[in-house]
């Protein structure tokens, strides 16, 4: 488009040599030149120009708008509005943003100029700026970094919101406490069932040996099972002092 | 007089005993596995001949020894001859070290558990990197489920040399899997009976082995088990129950890991396809949503006519999407459990609650097998007079349970994981197979076929069908002596031994040598227990001619 430009504005050049100096012819050539130059400033792969890239039917499905001129406006003032937020840009201007090689894709460069639209502003600034206000521009287009991409420009990406203390930590300390206190809890009656059982047989013993003295002896050995006492007394021996126990 | 032997109050409770130890981990990774490697459907045509000539022949046969004699597995062995006391002590051995790093499974099992609560799933994105101007790189290359697994559980070291601290996270969690497992053995037997909500010669050989390790025998743990039975319990009806559900549940997690797989390889399928129409739209600027996995062989063929140049630059990085490929990829093991279900769990509408619920199963299957073999430990080691006059029954299983989670901090350790392989590959594998070959063959000729069909006769009722005469006597023996023969053959063969390790740097797994070291460390995992048989032996030999010349004189 640029070589047309240009090849146009050296026809109308030649073809109006001698109207030149007329003013009004000169102010067309000019505009042809500017027009020619700009043109030039953005162009695939130029210094300091940007590949945007939207996926939009990937991002909205059916609800997905067509992508015209009104949409490249808004661009170009959604780029101009994060460049004011650069200092010492304050004050840029819709035209300074210039789109070309819009494709089906959809995907276009850019590039933002200074105001006298001479030259093109640096990489680093405009990087920033997209930088500092990518959400604004997303939230525009109802896209997301993934669907509205700027080649080269890394997005920051949102870290995951970690609690102040890790989930995991919350659940281990309730299900570490529930085990601790069932096993204490099984200990303990284990203990004091034990500590039953070995005043349960004391009891017994004591009523044995009431029983011992009305109970008839046959052989000197009491009718009640030997092993009360765990077999280290013999009980044969044992009952004649019981006999003298007095009643 | 020693007091009555505790009994579990039904026999549905030892039923259900036997089908929460049997039935564990093995079942849902092994098999699934097992299967997928041997032609799927006809995989089940060995592993039910094995099931029946090998299985239940040799599971009645453990359950009917713990039964008759009424003791732990030194007790048992011990009565059966005075010499083969080493059998059960062997199986106390290899009973310790699966209760050291099995339980490390369980803990891996809680650290997911407890982080399936968060939204998202902490293994389905990737943390970013430190200028947060991208995803870390270790989870770019790999996967994230797979960076979760090496990197934030593991927190895997590139080999098994280079060994760091103990963790403390997974540290928790074992201390955590261990306290519970303490707490249900707390009361002994009674508290463990829970009701439970589960062509090719290799191709046999890996039936055989599944049907024998699936059913856990040779731990002592079903002798310990029966051990608590009347001695009136139909043991053969519980035996062939038992198997039976062991299997049905090893085949019915099959069906389920499958449906896992289609999910995942469907999925992983569909986002390459995703990838190579986003690559192409890009690079040709074609309009967004034209290219779809319809025309997307039609496209590629005519851009490569129309653009020829353009289309070369971009092929190298045009994967090849097949389902076919994604399907073949087999895992077994903690990969399967930890790396490829979460990525499909992942995937799932309200992954959070399939999550909670996919580990706690495996937390019910690990605990329930970890269950059985603490009892394998614990039952002799009450039954023996000595040990359970100076200690209570709790502080016994307090003490089992307390060394086994010091020696497990090992495998929380950065290279704990290639612990935990070589003990899971080789701690019970050679000394299993060995220690139910001198079972059987000392239940069939030591003590006598026809003592013991007498025995069982008199305890249960019913004379021994002719069929488990024939597999305890001939057929099984034979089986175990040819998976022995083929596993040492192979060892043999392979010359040394190797192991997957994590290289970070790539983002997969890299074959390793072990270190001579690890070497020596494997040779005494399987020398500990076997050695126990003939020591054991040796050693009554020795204490019997040392009382007979110190009663010889006498007489």
């Amino acid at each position: 488009m640029a070589k047309v430009a240009l090849s146009g504005g050296w026809n109308f050049f030649s073809l109006c040599l001698p109207c030149v100096f007329h003013s009004e012819r000169m102010l067309w050539l000019l505009f042809f030149l500017v027009t020619s130059v700009r043109a030039e400033l953005c162009q695939p792969d130029a210094e300091n120009a940007f590949k945007v890239r939207l996926s939009i039917r990937t991002a909205l499905g059916d609800k997905a708008y067509a992508w015209d001129t009104n949409e490249e406006y808004l661009f170009k003032a959604m780029l101009a509005f994060s460049m004011r937020k650069v200092p010492n840009r304050e004050t840029t201007d819709i035209s300074q943003v210039l789109l070309c090689n819009v494709t089906q894709r959809v995907s276009f460069w850019f590039v933002v100029t200074d105001p006298s639209k001479s030259h093109t502003l640096p990489a680093a600034e405009v990087q920033t700026a997209i930088r500092m206000n990518r959400n604004r521009i997303n939230n525009a287009f109802f896209l997301n970094d993934q669907t509205l991409e700027f080649l080269r420009i890394p997005s920051t990406l949102a870290p995951p919101t970690e609690p102040s203390v890790p989930t995991w930590i919350i659940i281990f300390g309730v299900i570490f406490s529930i085990t601790v206190v069932a096993t204490m809890l099984l200990i303990l009656s284990g203990i004091r069932e034990r500590r039953r059982k070995n005043e349960g047989p004391s009891e017994m013993e004591n009523t044995e040996d009431k029983c011992e003295n009305t109970v008839t002896i046959e052989n000197g050995i009491p009718c009640d099972p030997l092993d009360m006492k765990g077999g280290h007394i013999n009980d044969a021996f044992g009952t004649e002092d019981e006999r003298l126990t007095p009643l | 007089m020693d007091k009555a032997r505790p009994l579990w109050d039904t026999p549905l409770q030892f039923v259900f005993a036997c089908i929460s130890y049997a039935v564990g981990l093995g079942n849902v990774w092994r098999f699934p596995y097992l299967c997928q490697m041997y032609g799927g459907g006809s995989f089940l045509v060995p592993y039910l001949i094995m099931l029946i000539v090998e299985g239940m022949p040799l599971l009645y046969l453990e359950l009917a020894v713990g039964q008759r004699m009424r003791q732990g597995s030194i007790g048992a062995w011990r009565t059966i001859s005075p010499y083969l006391g080493g059998v059960g002590v062997a199986s106390v051995v290899v009973s310790f070290f699966l209760s050291m790093y099995y339980n490390v499974v369980n803990a891996w099992a809680f650290w997911y558990l407890f982080h399936s609560f968060q939204d998202p799933l902490p293994w389905s994105v990737c943390p970013l990197n430190s200028n947060h101007t991208g995803y870390d790189e270790e989870c770019e290359k790999a996967s994230s489920t797979q960076y979760f697994w090496y990197r934030k559980t593991l927190n895997i070291s590139p080999s098994i040399q280079e060994s760091g601290p103990v963790q403390w996270e997974p540290a928790l969690c074992l201390i955590l899997a261990w306290l519970l497992v303490y707490l249900c053995i707390l009361r002994g037997t009674e508290s463990t009976g829970k009701v439970e909500q589960l062509a090719n010669p290799k191709a046999w050989i890996n039936a055989a082995t599944q049907i024998f390790f699936s059913l856990g025998l040779g731990f002592g743990s079903l002798i310990a088990f029966a051990s608590y039975n009347e001695p009136s319990n139909n043991c053969q009806k519980h035996a062939v129950i038992v198997s039976l559900i062991n299997s049905s549940t090893s085949i019915f997690a099959s069906v389920v890991t499958f449906s896992i797989y289609g999910f995942k390889a469907t999925f992983n399928y569909e986002s390459c396809l995703k990838k190579v129409i986003l690559l192409l739209t890009n690079a040709f600027d074609l309009e967004d949503g034209f290219l779809t996995a319809s025309n997307l062989e039609q496209v590629k063929g005519y851009l490569a006519s129309a653009n020829p140049s353009k289309y070369s630059e971009v092929l190298p990085q045009i994967k090849n999407c097949s389902l076919e490929s994604e399907l073949e990829t087999a895992v077994q093991g903690t990969g399967l459990a930890f790396i490829v279900y979460t990525e499909a769990i992942k995937n799932m509408e309200v992954s959070q609650l399939w999550s909670v619920l996919y580990f706690f199963m495996l937390l019910m299957l690990g605990i329930g097998s970890m269950l059985g073999n603490t009892a394998a430990i614990l039952t002799p080691l009450t039954d023996s007079k000595l040990i359970s006059s100076y200690l209570p029954k709790e502080a016994i299983s307090g003490l089992v349970c307390l060394i086994n989670c010091a020696i497990g901090m090992v495998f929380t350790t950065k290279a704990g994981n290639y612990w935990f392989d070589i003990f899971n590959d080789y701690a019970a594998t050679l000394s299993l197979l060995l220690i139910v070959l001198v079972e059987t063959i000392a239940v069939c000729y030591l003590y006598g076929l026809r003592r013991f069909e007498n025995d069982l006769k008199a305890m249960m009722g019913h004379t021994l069908n002719w069929y488990w005469k024939i597999m305890w006597a001939g057929v099984s023996p034979l089986i175990i002596i040819s998976l022995l023969l083929f596993y040492l053959s192979d060892y043999i063969i392979t010359g040394t031994l190797q192991y997957q390790a994590w290289d970070a740097s790539q983002g997969q797994l890299v074959t390793k040598d072990y270190p001579p070291y690890a070497l020596a460390i494997i040779g005494l995992l399987v020398a500990a227990s076997i050695m126990c048989i003939p020591l054991v032996a040796l050693g009554t030999f020795i204490k019997h001619r040392l009382k007979q010349r110190a009663t010889g004189p006498m007489a």
